[in-house]
């Protein structure tokens, strides 16, 4: 569970360059309030330091060029961008 | 208690392709300049473009800036300012080729030369024949330009404040801009930029309609900065829209769908666009299938349980045609509607996409103001560039590509000025006693607000307002009564509260401040339009309709001008159009047919 301090900074953080980030992002956290592991937070936070389109690219399941150790973060945002 | 207080040469204010390449020229001339961006600057929206930068190169075929000016004087309705757009029309070539020195990495042609596409509007002999005009780097062309300009402006010095949101402007007693109020996230806290001059570079205010293309950050801050210091805001009542946003999501669906053959169909599964446009069918201009699509909507003919969409029909294109020539619409499809669009047809509806509209300025940058008689007198210390500004190059409609143009050129321009006016050599005009008052004010009525409603639900009440009566399709009734709510809702909006009241990094006290800016963007947009009783490029009100006086309901006599609305008083003023462009004949009024 995040603090309110780490969650909201999560989230001014998931303000993106594009909409399609923004959306899933958003959806993400809209589902899942601040209830992230530590780990999950790591690796959400490394992912979201990514380039716009980069960070798509993994989303979207295009690319698998996402830092070391985040595989189940890439897997909660591929399954969030399809769970509507 | 003291505020701290930063003391710059320039202080911009957004990190997008306009604010950067601004201070790149600022700092390159060995100017002190402090960039503030609400994110980092990468992030900014300037990512999001894809299509290429326009600049008449004639790498694919004959092509000149003469004929750039004409396709954009007429896609802008005749609203545009020719000198600003000769200008700009001009200086393209140039502001690319730096770019490129610049290690931008543009598509090649075989030879070595910039490769470039086609784009709608863009035409070779005045309108003869189309021409590729789009300078750019595969579908990455903002990302490809925001990281080049950044890098460019770290070897040159230019400070950076990621994660700043500016406040307010600053005004001495004699009107002159002396620097800007911010609020630093990570800590709560308040500072004073003092500059000797503050240029906004804020970008759009897409995030007023419900629909709409923009990010989430698009919140027209420097509109509502601009606004609240009494500066008018020009023609905010053109807005442009594309026809086919996802609904609900507004993620963008290529017009290249229309182009393999998609049809728009209404919830009896008409092919409506048959009857409005008998020819052209579903390929009819952007604006005008964006205004069928919404009377569909309106006249009780959208799809879905609320009647509130349009549905693009690929079915028929079948599933290899579809993931070999529009894969990115499948995956679109499947990520934003959850529609497999083989099988099904995908929920649309007309959506925001770009604001002509912005803080008014001249071909330098410097934002002017109408004073003693002059329309265009010159705010001291104040400058304005990019999708915030009006100068006016786009007017009532913008031509794609045209927009990073824009940011370039007169991003450019705007450094210039200031650095043939010796600014290095200027002192800082002295800050008024009271500089963040106002500011504070603001932050501490928020801090103590205990009842009131949430920033964020009165925002969304505003989107849907705005969308309802400043839409695509606009009715002279429509238009005045979204004036009434949209006054209301501002009512609403003067007293928010907030559940979060910590002072480190708190979101919630952002997204308020973002809410009274994106209030005064809809009062401008919306208090404009309703008054505006005309037809014109993007603003198309039904009771204006095509007459032999009046083709296409554009009444020249009376409309052919500015709009300037000022936030005080919520009160309108007209300025005349810059007809004559700087050293050629001016493009003579005509009908806009395609
Ligand atoms: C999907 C899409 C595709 C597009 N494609 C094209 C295209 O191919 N060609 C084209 O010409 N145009 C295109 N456009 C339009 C074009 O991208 C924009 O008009 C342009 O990028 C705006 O750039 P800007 O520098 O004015 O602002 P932005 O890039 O939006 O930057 C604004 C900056 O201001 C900062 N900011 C805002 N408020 C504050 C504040 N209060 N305090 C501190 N900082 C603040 C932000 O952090 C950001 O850094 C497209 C638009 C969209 C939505």
């Amino acid at each position: 569970m995040l603090t309110d301090l780490e969650f909201s900074k999560l989230r001014w953080r998931c303000r993106r360059g594009f909409l399609e980030n923004d959306i899933i992002l958003t959806r993400l956290l809209d589902r899942r309030g601040a209830n992230f592991t530590a780990e999950e937070h790591e690796q959400l936070l490394a992912l979201i330091s990514l380039d716009d389109n980069d960070l798509w690219e993994i989303i979207a399941g295009r690319s698998d060029d996402f830092p070391q150790g985040c595989n189940g973060m890439v897997e909660t945002l591929r399954q969030t961008r399809v769970n509507h | 208690m003291a505020l701290s207080v930063h003391k710059y040469d320039a202080v911009v204010v957004g990190a997008g392709g306009a604010g950067m390449r601004c201070s790149l020229q600022l700092a390159r001339a060995g100017l002190r300049v402090a960039v503030l961006s609400k994110v980092f600057p990468t992030r900014s929206h300037t990512v999001a473009a894809q299509g290429g930068i326009g600049a008449s190169l004639g790498n694919m075929d004959e092509d000149n800036w003469h004929y750039h000016f004409y396709d954009t004087v007429k896609g802008s309705d005749w609203l545009g300012d020719q000198d600003a757009i000769e200008f700009m029309c001009r200086e393209a070539p140039k502001v690319v080729y730096e770019l490129e020195h610049m290690g931008m990495p543009f598509d090649r042609n075989p030879d070595g030369t910039i490769y470039q596409r086609p784009f709608g509007g863009h035409s070779a002999k005045y309108g003869e024949k189309p021409v590729p005009r789009a300078c750019a780097a595969a579908d990455r062309t903002g990302h490809a330009m925001l990281h080049t300009l950044y890098q460019q402006n770290v070897k040159s010095n230019t400070t950076f404040f990621v994660e700043w949101m500016a406040l307010d402007i600053i005004r001495d007693a004699e009107g002159d801009v002396v620097g800007v109020t911010a609020l630093e996230m990570e800590t709560g806290e308040v500072s004073i930029f003092h500059a000797k001059c503050v240029l906004f570079a804020t970008g759009g205010a897409g995030r007023i309609f419900a629909a709409s293309t923009n990010a989430f950050i698009n919140t027209g801050d420097g509109l509502g900065m601009a606004a609240r210091a009494g500066i008018p805001l020009e023609d905010m009542e053109f807005w442009q829209f594309h026809p086919t946003g996802v609904h609900n999501a507004g993620v963008l669906l290529t017009e290249g769908c229309r182009g393999e053959g998609a049809i728009l169909r209404n919830k009896d599964g008409e092919r409506f666009m048959e009857r409005y446009a008998p020819k052209l069918k579903d390929l009819a201009p952007r604006d005008f299938v964006s205004r069928c699509m919404d009377q569909e909507i309106k006249e009780g003919r959208g799809c879905g349980p609320n009647g509130d969409y349009i549905a693009l029909d690929l079915t028929h294109l079948g599933g290899e045609t579809i993931m070999k020539r529009l894969p990115s619409v499948h995956e679109i499809g499947k990520n934003f509607a959850n529609v497999d669009v083989i099988k099904e047809p995908i929920p649309v509806v007309p959506t925001i996409h770009y604001q002509m509209g912005g803080i008014p300025t001249n071909i330098h940058g410097q934002v002017v103001v109408p004073r003693n008689g002059n329309p265009n007198t010159v705010v001291n210390g104040f400058y304005a560039i990019g999708e915030c500004s009006c100068v006016s190059v786009h007017g009532a409609n913008r031509l794609g590509t045209n927009s990073l143009l824009d940011l370039l050129v007169f991003g450019r321009a705007a450094g210039n000025h200031l650095i043939e006016t010796a600014l290095a050599s200027k002192a800082h005009k002295p800050l008024p006693a009271n500089a963040a008052d106002y500011s504070l004010a603001r932050i501490a009525k928020l801090d103590q607000s205990n009842s009131g409603e949430y920033p964020q639900d009165v925002a969304n009440d505003l989107r849907r307002a705005m969308q309802t009566h400043a839409g695509v399709f606009r009715t002279q009734k429509s238009m005045d009564e979204g004036v009434v709510k949209v006054l209301a809702i501002a009512e609403r909006a003067a007293s928010l509260s907030l559940k979060d009241k910590s002072k480190v990094f708190n979101t919630a006290r952002i997204e308020a401040l973002e809410v009274a800016n994106l209030m005064e963007a809809a009062k401008a947009t919306m208090v404009s339009a309703a008054a505006r009783k005309e037809s014109r490029g993007a603003h198309t009100v039904d009771d204006y309709g095509d007459t032999p006086e009046h083709p296409l309901g554009r009444n020249d006599e009376v409309w052919m001008k500015h709009t300037l609305w000022y936030s005080e008083g919520n009160r309108l003023d007209y300025k005349p159009v810059q007809t004559k462009p700087l050293t050629v004949d001016t493009v003579p009024l005509a009908k806009r047919t395609f």
